[in-house]
């Protein structure tokens, strides 16, 4: 009986229900006679192009700032670094170099400057954020929303050339949806990708999944180095890190900007599978989804490790792809599939909060 | 008329969840007379004091046993409101005031003077209106007699702490009725010339027929000022003594008492050590480690031996180890075996060997949420590159590794755990306390400073605890600095113990030295002894 008691303390009751939940809506689809095989191809796609940006979660709980509601910055880095990269043609370059090489030429540049872009601005923002310990998740929610509104001026009087880029109607600035299909768009989703049961059955976006799960593996080594350690003895007690010699305050910025890093990385790769980019205000609540699903792989805001990230992105996404279809044929007429969404990513980070200590308020 | 004495204490017994910390105290104070409360911390005086006061802290666990007489006759006073309307008033230790408050608002606040006004006529008391002359005028009147200058409509906040203690006092002594007051360790928080202020106020107080009881543990303080004085220990009653019949010598021994109980068991000793071989050098060495303040030291460590630190709670022994492992801002010289340390740079000190066991455990001693293993080689990995496998250009934490180690000092130490992946949360304070000396012995020190070493931990672990330390000494050679609160323990495993008061080395004596010498050097009175002059 005490153990039993002692079990359950570990058992994660929201991300228990949530599993659940999406058993039953799987087994609805399937009595409801869904193509399920088609859905699941989605679910495995929207897997890999959010994984990369829930990832960005891990950093940033590690070292003792919480979920980074502000990952907005690191988006905002990448979608610079993608745009560049098609304003600069580096895809008619590398298929000048190579024929074929021109997508994967484009993607990497857009990641590369991007990470830079954003390790920049990570470390600008990790010395905001140390400057308001113990309300960072409040802060980071402000800065993420201010920097998104701050970046659609730039958007709109930025001076891009391209064609791919320009208002259609020749006046300067970003337009709403940018085209990927001549740069890097889907490259990553097409690459070995196969079909499990024919042309009818789940499409696997292998390259997608791949680079995800490296990305996976990166990080993963990354705290087992001495470095990683010390980030997160820094935020799970910042007194006994700086009782080690560890500049608790480095710690922070290195975590967060590396969080913001992914964030970028992590956005590059969700445009090539979207084949669209979004400026503006698109990214905006892209924060709270990469927040819930890793709360609900079975985060909290002090610990979280990479396979939260890997289970809660694939229900958390799963979710939202399955409902709609499923709602849609037994309450016909309706549209609750956003609904839904809000319900559950926002419910996720309340309950999520509830549990929270509070930042690093425990330092002295 | 009235009784002998205004207030008469009898055989009274406290129980803390089957802990017993009083056993049939008494204490009795005449009409106009300052009686002294003394004791080591964790003698009982604040508990007692507390009974008297009726605070719900005691009335929560079971109330006490014995009985308590008011001029003469017995009462029940199981609430503060009860202990005023006896006329027991307390000086608290932290001060209860309203910063926004003026000085005659904080005097008079729940005892406002009021006129009637026609609103309270219809609506009741609680509308009248304040009578803010006849307010002022007795504020005015509490605080000359206390001889406290200034002005009643000044706001609260902002003074010195000096004067908030004096707005205290006088809130106190302006309620009608008054006849015992209560001084819980005032002269802890004040300036030299504060207290002093403070001590002839009370002899003031006193001329008009009021008693003080008075908690301290400063013995020049008591001779200056107490009639009389009480005496604990561990708890129980040890005397009652009248100051002209005294000397400061006998108080301290009083206090102290020896302990029979040996603690560590007699181990060969063939160490040599050299009196000029020093290893630690401190010189006018300040740490500015709130409640913990170090003011000026100067102490040398000399090589292989073990030195404790001793002292009374809030001296200052705590700061001294704080400030040299760079967690609390201080000055001054720090010569470690030929270099100096810069505390500004974080983790210098830990770079040059010194290794720190914190006396905070849980808040600096340890990853409460992470693995045993985790916590022991958590250092070595940050500061000597230990339990790290190359990877070509990537170095991994070697799990293979460093889990052999844990084990290895699981078994050492006798860590009562599952294993060394259960989280250190969940251990006995004894067995947190083996992990953090883990930790320590893991890496390669040349000074290990050990704080509160047995803080919380039971008796067998805690002999455990000394002895591993008196091993590391005379096996390794390590030079070991322990501090702690308990003298007894200082005494048992100490080649000398330096007695930190004030924020200052007040005595470095030896182990045998006498009872009386240990209590003058806690209370202040430098002695002479093992190292004279480095005081």
């Amino acid at each position: 009986m005490e153990k039993l008691k002692a079990s359950m303390k570990h058992v994660n009751i929201p991300r228990l229900i949530i599993i659940l939940f999406f058993l039953l809506i799987l087994l609805l689809a399937y009595i409801n006679g869904i193509d399920v095989n088609s859905y699941i191809g989605s679910i495995l796609k929207y897997w890999g192009m959010w994984g990369i940006l829930v990832l960005a979660m891990v950093p940033s709980i590690k070292c003792g700032i919480g979920p980074n509601f502000g990952i907005s910055l690191g988006i905002v880095c990448g979608l610079l670094g993608s745009l560049l990269a098609v304003e600069f043609g580096i895809t008619a370059w590398g298929d000048a170099i190579m024929p074929g090489f021109g997508p994967w030429a484009a993607i990497f540049f857009a990641m590369a400057l991007s990470a830079v872009f954003a390790w920049v601005v990570g470390v600008l923002y990790g010395k905001i954020l140390n400057c308001v310990k113990g309300s960072e998740m409040t802060v980071t929610t402000y800065i993420g929303y201010s920097f998104i509104y701050l970046m659609c001026i730039v958007w709109f009087r930025a001076p891009f050339q391209s064609g791919e880029i320009k208002w259609p109607i020749g006046a300067d600035g970003v337009r709403n949806a940018v085209s990927m299909d001549t740069s890097f768009g889907e490259v990553l989703n097409d690459f070995m990708g196969f079909y499990i049961g024919g042309e009818k059955g789940i499409y696997v976006p292998t390259g997608l999944v791949l680079f995800f799960l490296l990305c996976c593996l990166v990080v993963y080594i990354y705290f087992r180095s001495k470095s990683g350690l010390a980030i997160t003895a820094a935020g799970s007690n910042p007194n006994f890190a700086r009782a080690n010699g560890i500049n608790v305050d480095k710690m922070r910025i290195k975590g967060i900007a590396i969080s913001t890093v992914l964030g970028a990385i992590g956005i590059v790769v969700y445009t090539q599978g979207f084949g669209i980019l979004q400026a503006y205000t698109a990214p905006l609540t892209m924060g709270f989804q990469c927040v819930a699903a890793v709360l609900i792989g079975g985060a909290t805001t002090g610990k979280a490790k990479i396979s939260h990230v890997i289970l809660g992105t694939f229900i958390f996404q799963g979710l939202l792809i399955l409902t709609p279809p499923v709602s849609n044929k037994m309450l016909a007429g309706t549209d609750i599939s956003d609904t839904m969404r809000q319900i559950i990513q926002n419910g996720v980070i309340l309950y999520a909060l509830t549990k929270a200590k509070g930042g690093s308020s425990n330092e002295e | 008329m009235s009784a002998e004495y205004v207030v008469k204490m009898q055989n009274i017994s406290k129980e803390f969840s089957g802990n017993r910390v009083l056993k049939d105290v008494s204490l009795a104070v005449k009409p106009g007379e300052i009686h002294a409360l003394m004791g080591e911390n964790g003698a009982g005086k604040s508990t007692l004091m507390n009974i008297l006061f009726g605070m719900p802290a005691i009335w929560n666990t079971g109330g006490y046993e014995g009985s308590i007489e008011i001029d003469g006759q017995e009462v029940k006073i199981d609430s503060p409101q009860k202990a005023m309307e006896c006329g027991i008033g307390m000086v608290h230790q932290e001060f209860m005031l309203i910063p926004g408050f003026t000085a005659t608002e904080n005097i008079k606040l729940g005892r406002e003077d009021t006129v009637p006004t026609v609103a309270s006529r219809l609506l009741g008391r609680s509308l009248e209106e304040l009578d803010r002359k006849k307010m002022a005028s007795d504020a005015r009147k509490a605080m000359d007699t206390i001889g406290l200058g200034i002005d009643e409509n000044t706001k609260v906040g902002g003074l010195p702490v000096g004067y908030m203690q004096f707005i205290e006092i006088a809130r106190e002594i302006d309620k009608t009725g008054m006849k015992l007051l209560i001084f819980d360790e005032p002269t802890a928080v004040l300036t030299e010339s504060e207290a002093e202020r403070l001590l002839r106020t009370m002899k003031v107080i006193a001329s008009q027929g009021i008693a003080i009881i008075f908690i301290t543990h400063r013995i020049d303080e008591v001779i200056e000022v107490a009639d009389s004085m009480t005496i604990l220990r561990d708890g129980t009653f040890i005397d009652r003594i009248e100051t002209k019949d005294t000397t400061a010598a006998r108080i301290a021994e009083l206090m102290i008492g020896r302990k029979v109980e040996k603690l560590v068991d007699e181990t060969e000793d063939h160490r040599e050590l050299n009196k000029d071989d020093v290893i630690l050098k401190l010189r006018d060495y300040r740490v500015d480690m709130p409640g913990e303040t170090v003011r000026g030291v100067d102490l040398d460590v000399i090589r292989g031996e073990i030195l404790g630190i001793g002292g009374l709670a809030g001296q200052g022994k705590i700061g001294i180890p704080n400030g040299i492992l760079g967690l609390y801002d201080s000055s001054g010289t720090i010569v470690f075996d030929g270099e100096s340390i810069d505390t500004k740079k974080l983790g210098d000190a830990l770079k040059k060997q010194i290794v720190f066991v914190s006396e905070d455990r849980r808040g600096v001693g340890l990853l409460l949420e992470e693995s045993i293993e985790q916590n022991i080689v958590f250092t070595a990995t940050q500061v000597e590159n230990k339990f790290l496998k190359n990877y070509g250009f990537i170095k991994q934490y070697d799990h293979a590794a460093a889990k052999k180690h844990a084990e290895d000092m699981i078994r050492d130490l006798d860590i009562r755990c599952v294993g060394p992946e259960q989280p250190v949360g969940s251990l006995s304070g004894g067995n947190q306390q083996k992990v953090c000396l883990a930790r320590a012995l893991t890496l390669n020190s040349k000074l290990l400073i050990v704080s509160e070493p047995t803080r919380g931990i039971d008796i067998g672990a805690k002999k455990l605890v000394l002895e591993l330390l008196v091993k590391l000494n005379r096996e390794r050679g390590l030079t070991i600095i322990v501090v702690s609160s308990e003298l007894n323990e200082l005494r048992s495993l100490s080649d000398r113990i330096a007695i930190v008061s004030d924020g200052r080395v007040s005595g470095i004596l030896r182990p045998d030295d006498s009872d009386a010498d240990f209590g003058l050097a806690m209370s202040g009175v430098k002695v002479g002894g093992a190292d004279d002059g480095k005081a």
